[in-house]
């Protein structure tokens, strides 16, 4: 099964990471997702920009708005994801406490089946 | 990370918010920062052992107020503090008083203790002094490193900065819209300057220069997630962002300076450029220009050329046009000459630069940029007279160490523009 692992944490403490620090968390999570990749398990993998480069587009009642910024302010902020292919919840959760251990600030791992996924087009 | 650096970040990040409230609470910027200096000694007591709060802000506002209430009556009662023990159960107190914070209190919190430190009875280099104390929570040591003085003169710096601010009132009332607008322009400049002060001071892409770049963008961002919708906080962000993004380059093995032009691109910072570009794309949206937009939008397109000779200088000649009709300035209609010599030769350039020779007769750029110009046009004599004015403005080793470098090459039929 199709597992999305959404990664938050306090953007305000991540930004404050100095270039040494925010490189060592990239190298211990890529160190993580090299031996899932190895086993073929691994889809795509993205970070996000700073919530201060959102854009929202927000429906209601027949009417768009566009909001600068993210939906809401929030504690925690979505700053990336990975796709896994998982035999079970426990697999997913293991994977996601690796990621977890490799970042070793406090945040979430929010782990979410998929009920459709399609690769699209996009060159990689 | 170390054991206790994850602590740090969570002081350094909360530091704004915790402050701005706990001014707001004291009325007073020494009584504020002595309030939260002691619940971070608290925080690095309790939370080794406790774990972190779920809002470690909320938290330290929490505990600062206590301590500096606590104060105050020992001033006036010799009143003991409180069992250290009861500092543990906090718990259910901090949950009750997270909840009450609301969005726009804390919003005008972190607004006015900017605004406090950008006063503009302030000279800037006070200016700057003081937020990177108050609100960056740098220590003095750190400050005066990066302002090359020694520790007594910064602290008695940012002493004196702190006694005019008190002087001249801290304003508490809740800002209307056109209040809040003012602020929000005040600090921009504030922000600005703390980022020059880095970028001017920088021999290298790291150190305590790159570290006052690296704040000011902080600071940036702050300013951006609590007032999302202003265009000119997300031009200004840009700015520093594509500025920033390219201090990898600016600089050879030898410290040298590198121009633009000649910049090694692949060192550029794709990420930093990626996130300003975005911005940009989101301030153009509310067609709202303004002098931080306009400026951030010429870095674009800098930024967006892969090799130099697709730079579109037609462009960033139109970008300094409606620069100079928004904000006049010599140094504006110098900076756009260099797009002009690019466009249509030395010699239009030359005719623009000119003019400009009484008024910035003591700026380094203006003699470096006429010394290239003439250089191109083979005034070997005359751009020798240019770059040595050059030399004895150079704010720095790097700046004069270009300079020289550009006069052991004047016999080169091609010479280039000062643009680093």
């Amino acid at each position: 099964m199709l597992y999305a692992v959404l990664c938050y944490n306090d953007e305000s403490v991540t930004s404050a990471w100095s270039k040494e620090e925010d490189d060592r968390v990239m190298r211990d999570l890529t160190a993580v997702q090299s031996k899932y990749v190895e086993t073929g398990k691994l889809g795509p993998v993205a970070r996000l920009l700073p919530t201060t480069a959102a854009t929202t587009l927000r429906h209601a009642t027949g009417e768009t708005i566009v909001i600068d910024g993210p939906f809401a302010e929030t504690k925690e902020q979505l700053l990336g994801f990975y796709l896994i292919d998982c035999e079970s919840l426990d697999e997913a959760l293991a994977f996601a406490r690796d990621l977890s251990t490799a970042n070793p600030s406090a945040g979430s791992y929010e782990i979410r089946p998929l009920a459709l996924y399609e690769p699209g087009g996009l060159p990689s | 990370m170390t054991d206790t650096a994850w602590i740090d970040l969570a002081l350094t990040s909360s530091r704004p918010q915790a402050m701005g409230a706990l001014l707001r609470y004291f009325r007073n910027l020494d009584l504020a920062e002595e309030a939260f200096q002691e619940a971070c000694i608290r925080a690095l007591k309790t939370w080794p052992t406790n774990g972190p709060p779920r809002d470690p802000a909320a938290w330290l506002i929490f505990v600062g107020r206590n301590s500096g209430i606590d104060k105050v009556r020992r001033q006036a009662r010799e009143a003991p503090l409180p069992p250290e023990e009861q500092l543990s159960d906090l718990g259910d107190r901090e949950e009750e008083l997270a909840d009450r914070l609301d969005g726009s209190h804390y919003r005008d919190d972190i607004l006015r203790l900017l605004f406090v430190c950008s006063n503009p009875v302030l000279p800037a280099t006070q200016q700057i002094a003081l937020a990177l104390r108050i609100v960056s929570g740098l220590s003095v040591k750190q400050i005066a490193r990066a302002f090359l003085v020694s520790e007594a003169a910064m602290e008695q710096r940012i002493t004196r900065a702190k006694g005019r601010v008190a002087a001249a009132g801290i304003p508490f009332e809740t800002p209307d819209a056109a209040d809040r607008a003012e602020r929000l322009a005040t600090v921009a400049t504030m922000i600005y300057l703390v980022f020059n002060e880095g970028y001017s001071a920088m021999n290298g892409p790291d150190g305590v220069s790159a570290d006052l770049c690296d704040e000011a963008i902080r600071l940036s961002r702050l300013l951006l997630r609590l007032f999302p919708a202003e265009p000119e906080i997300m031009g200004l962000t840009a700015l520093l962002l594509l500025q920033h993004s390219r201090a990898r380059a600016r600089f050879d093995a030898d410290g040298s300076i590198v121009l633009l032009e000649d910049q090694d691109r692949r060192l550029w910072n794709r990420r930093m450029i990626a996130e300003a570009l975005a911005m940009i794309d989101k301030a153009m949206r509310h067609r709202r220009p303004g002098a931080y937009q306009i400026q951030a939008a010429i870095a674009a397109l800098h930024a967006r050329a892969e090799r130099p000779e697709l730079t579109d200088w037609e462009e960033i000649d139109l970008l300094y046009q409606a620069l100079e009709r928004l904000q006049p300035s010599p140094v504006i209609t110098l900076n756009r000459a260099v797009a002009v010599s690019k466009r249509e030769g030395a010699e239009a350039a030359l005719a623009m630069v000119e003019p400009l020779a009484e008024s910035l007769s003591g700026y380094f750029y203006f003699h470096g940029l006429h010394g290239a110009l003439l250089n191109q046009l083979g005034r070997a004599r005359e751009a020798r007279i240019a770059f040595d004015r050059a030399i004895a403005l150079a704010t720095n080793a790097a700046e004069a160490a270009y300079i020289r470098k550009q006069l052991d090459h004047l016999a080169d039929e091609a010479g280039h523009c000062i643009s680093s």
